[in-house]
């Protein structure tokens, strides 16, 4: 029976390290403990991590598959697993199994398409995925804008990637606001639905989403005033899992399972599920 | 068709538990039945059905999937996966023989269940036919014959004989087993017992029930329909509904400190469970209302949707007289069912 | 038979619906069969005149359902209480889990509920229909075997078989006449379990608990269970369990929460009617019923509002725990 598959007996990683982005986001690079990869992935695809006798718990893959040495995991400090994993120290083993869900379209939809990436917060983690895979296969799409936005500057994830290679990548243009005014920023100030209706992009953009709901609605609706259609628009779920596949049946929208039919979703198919999320 | 007289069965079941291990519905106090292993003995309990449904055997309560050891930062994972016993589940109701084809759409999909599937694989599964159904009982609203099951072999009782019948090459291994001790003969009782029963479902008080105006389509005319508020009401949001269901396959999976190392187990959920949902972040299911609808939806939507408009209810009747506050299926399909829209 | 027909309960509650007393009825509403009924909200006469049913098979005790239907609405709304129900009320009004404002409690008599399980233990399945006929059941089944009659008597829920008391605790109005406090012989069972080695109440229990399958329907009815998160259910309380994952834990659900209720249980019997298992868990509630009567001086909880439970007041004369001790067996 060992010979068969099962996808719930995952497999171990080591954190080969640990960096601090805000005061409650830690970035953690996993391996395998003989140093490779602990498998290959899809931008926007998840992975499911545990410490025995603490947890599981679903987290996206915020590395690229591009990246062929290791992964990453940007994780907020909201649960329980996740207070585990922030006290933790490099060279800590955890388990990971996966990848799950549908990944972003990103070989088929967004090819050849100009690409509009809008996050708050740690909503950047899923995204950062996609972002550094298109980065990488620049010349496979058009011009690529990103809009991010966080309470304050020490809340903006991934802040140096951000200044040193996005911001100095002459390829893409990025956009960063916080929420407030704050001594040592000098950039834009006000709430991310807000700039993105200020910025005013082409509607002929397919835009990428992920944030707190709250902003993820308004930035939704700010979108459709200026004329994107939802067909345009792709945003990625969050709901609790237990097995990733499927099965265990708690992280349905109607009929959906966001770990095994999501988490990337065409914003006019959610509008064919129930509003329950 | 194969037959043996009733008071001959304690020796077939002893010759089929000699090769594997037997499990039957037996007796309990004040006219329940629960399945047992068989021994020397052991009576085949006349109860129409079990309070507990079969799918135990192949999807336990509660199991252990795998250990850890760990030890400083280091972590040490175990496969304790072994391959299942060979079993025989003997008297399984028609209903429930079709919940396991429910439960195998969702455990032996890709990716596969390791645990269900080794089970599967070597559990025969005995059916036996229904002579007295009872007024909770509407199998046939889903297509169910309560007096021709599936399952490997089916088995039909009267007075005083038992009819054989093989019905997938696993139930053909068996009954070879049983060649001594059964005899071929005609089909001419069983037929008059399937008529006679026939008879009593025409007349069932859910008779008339019809899931028709159910499917996987049919979401957006359900989710929102005003009778889910009164009719989840006074739901008291435990799982006795769940637990007892055939087809709910709902799991969790939790880490168990054995002080000697984590065992990761797991056991039966229920999505009318008030925490079932429930992140850090937030929660979808707010109110009793919200998990009411998704079981029910469920069973008569949102699974057909995925499996090609097969409902995941077999109308066993087991919700029916086990909900403390009697509240069940079949009310939610008659009250919603063709009044959605008022 | 019931002494108080349906029809005056029906009246009763279309006239306090209709002069504006309540808003709402929270009564026993007719299912499928003759014994399948739901508690129900009724927010109109007709509703009322249509599903209202009061019969053998009225078991369920409303009290609980007050905590979170007085929340609802601003208005009155109404209940109808047995006699045993009314403990639940005042001990629920005790630890102010409702607003006593917005209740308008009409008492009723009870002549005592059938358990389900026993008529078809001795009726048979495929019941039609079940005529109340004087002191007999009158079952029909769907076979055209001869219809059976049962004495009422022979049928009657656990609770009732030892009913304590025909006497309202709490109520606005009556209807029908008042009963008496009674003496039951409900603390039998319990002796029997204390002159048991503890082996054999070991295995007693063991056998009993063994079949739980952790549905926590005794939880979720139980009246004296109020908890706004119950610590099973809680993922921080580091007990959070929805299933035994040993068998040592099987047990502890079940006893720890006996020793939670102890003191509060009016001893109303819910858990054991609802149980799918029929396991009988009221025994618990009453072993600790009794010690408390033994220990303490007899005290019924819920009997009245306010009282001071033995448990949570402390005396000088109050037994010590080394007596307690030296007395068991």
């Amino acid at each position: 029976m060992n010979n068969r598959t099962e996808t719930l007996i995952p497999k171990l990683g080591v954190i080969t390290d640990i960096r601090i982005d805000t005061p409650d986001v830690k970035t953690f690079r996993v391996v395998t403990p003989d140093g490779k990869k602990v498998f290959e992935h899809k931008p926007g695809q998840c992975a499911m991590l545990s410490i025995p006798g603490v947890g599981e718990a679903m987290f996206s893959i915020t590395s690229s598959p591009t990246n062929t040495e290791f992964m990453e995991f940007s994780i907020k400090k909201c649960g329980c697993v996740t207070e585990w994993l922030h006290q933790a120290e490099p060279g800590q083993q955890i388990t990971v199994r996966g990848p799950y869900g549908r990944p972003f379209p990103v070989d088929d939809e967004f090819a050849g398409k100009d690409l509009l990436f809008i996050a708050g917060g740690i909503g950047l983690a899923p995204l950062r995925s996609v972002i550094n895979y298109c980065r990488h296969y620049r010349d496979r799409y058009g011009k690529i804008d990103i809009v991010y936005g966080s309470r304050s500057m020490n809340d903006l994830v991934d802040y140096r990637e951000i200044v040193d290679e996005w911001c100095a990548d002459g390829n893409v243009d990025v956009h960063l606001t916080i929420d407030r005014e704050q001594e040592g920023w000098n950039g834009h100030v006000g709430f991310v639905p807000n700039y993105v209706k200020e910025l005013g992009f082409d509607t002929g953009k397919t835009a990428v989403l992920c944030g707190p709901p709250i902003m993820i609605k308004f930035t939704l609706e700010g979108l459709c005033s200026m004329g994107f259609d939802k067909t345009q628009i792709y945003t990625t779920m969050e709901l609790r899992m237990k097995c990733g596949v499927g099965k265990c049946g708690r992280c349905n929208i109607g009929s959906k399972y966001v770990c095994k039919d999501g988490p990337v979703f065409r914003c006019d198919e959610l509008d064919e599920l129930p509003d329950e999320y | 068709m194969r037959k043996c007289s009733l008071e001959s069965m304690n020796t077939v079941l002893a010759e089929i538990a000699k090769t594997a291990a037997l499990y039957l519905p037996v007796d309990e106090k004040e006219g329940r039945a629960a399945y047992k292993k068989w021994s020397e003995g052991t009576g085949w309990s006349k109860q129409l059905n079990t309070v507990r449904s079969p799918k135990d055997f192949f999807f336990p309560q509660v199991e252990n999937l795998m250990e850890f050891k760990t030890e400083g930062k280091n972590i040490e994972i175990i496969d304790t996966r072994s391959e299942s016993e060979d079993f025989v589940v003997f008297g399984v109701r028609a209903c429930d023989v079709k919940s396991f084809e429910i439960l195998d759409r969702v455990f032996l999909s890709e990716p596969v269940d390791s645990y269900y599937a080794s089970r599967r694989a070597h559990g025969v599964v005995v059916a036996a036919a229904c002579t007295r159904p009872s007024e909770t009982c509407f199998c046939r609203t889903f297509g169910i014959d309560a007096a021709d099951p599936y399952g490997d072999v089916a088995v039909w009782r009267t007075e005083d004989e038992v009819f054989w019948q093989e019905k997938t090459e696993k139930g053909a291994e068996l009954m070879k087993k049983l060649e001594s001790l059964t005899e071929e003969c005609g089909v001419e009782a069983v037929e008059a017992l399937k008529e006679k029963t026939a008879k009593i479902m025409d007349k069932l008080p859910l008779a008339g029930l019809s899931a028709d105006a159910f499917g996987g389509d049919k979401t957006e005319k359900f989710f929102n329909a005003p009778q889910w508020k009164s009719l989840s009401e006074a739901c008291l949001g435990c799982g006795t509904c769940t637990f007892v269901c055939p087809t709910c396959q709902c799991y969790d999976i939790k880490d168990f400190n054995t002080g000697k190392g984590v065992v990761r187990f797991r056991c039966w959920d229920s999505c009318m469970y008030s925490e079932f949902t429930k992140m850090s972040a937030g929660q979808p299911r707010l109110t009793q209302l919200e998990r009411f609808r998704q079981r029910f939806m469920h069973k008569l939507v949102y699974y057909p949707a995925n499996n090609d408009g097969m409902f995941s209810c077999v109308g066993c009747g087991r919700c029916l007289s086990r909900c403390p506050i009697s509240m069940n299926i079949v009310k939610v399909m008659k009250t919603i069912g063709d009044k959605a829209d008022e | 038979m019931q002494k108080v027909m349906r029809d005056v309960l029906v009246e009763k509650a279309v006239s306090l619906l209709s002069d504006g007393t309540v808003d709402r009825v929270l009564g026993w509403k007719r299912g499928e069969f003759s014994y399948d009924i739901t508690p129900a909200v009724f927010e109109s006469a007709d509703k009322i005149r249509d599903d209202f049913v009061w019969n053998e098979f009225c078991g369920a005790n409303f009290s609980k359902y007050l905590v979170a239907q007085t929340k609802k609405t601003e208005g009155k709304l109404l209940v109808f209480l047995k006699p045993c129900d009314t403990y639940s009320f005042n001990q629920l009004l005790t630890e102010h889990r409702f607003d006593r404002e917005k209740v308008y409690a009409v008492g009723i008599p009870c002549e005592g509920m059938a358990d389900i399980a026993k008529l078809k233990a001795i009726a048979g399945d495929g019941i039609s229909s079940v005529e109340s006929d004087g002191g007999k059941l009158c079952v029909t089944t769907v076979y055209e075997d001869a219809p059976v009659a049962v004495d009422a008597g022979e049928v009657l829920l656990e609770r009732c078989v030892n009913c304590k008391s025909k006497k309202h605790a709490a109520y606005d109005e009556l209807i029908g006449e008042e009963g008496e406090v009674l003496e039951s012989g409900r603390f039998d069972e319990v002796e029997k379990l204390e002159k048991m080695t503890a082996d054999e109440r070991f295995a007693f229990w063991q056998n009993e608990l063994s079949r739980c399958i952790r549905c926590n329907a005794c939880r979720d009815v139980c009246p004296a269970c109020t908890c706004e998160k119950c610590v099973f259910n809680n993922p921080a309380s580091g007990a959070e369990n929805k299933a035994a994952a040993n068998s040592f834990e099987e047990k502890m659900f079940h006893i720890i929460r006996a020793f939670h209720v102890a003191g509060r249980c009016t001893d109303c019997g819910e858990c054991s009617r609802v149980c799918p298992q029929r396991i009988p868990l009221h025994l618990l509630n009453r072993k600790f019923i009794k010690d408390i009567d033994s220990f303490y001086g007899e005290y019924q909880a819920g009997a009245e509002v306010g009282s001071r439970a033995p448990l949570v007041s402390y005396t000088k004369e109050d037994i010590e725990p080394s007596e307690v001790f030296d007395g068991r067996e």
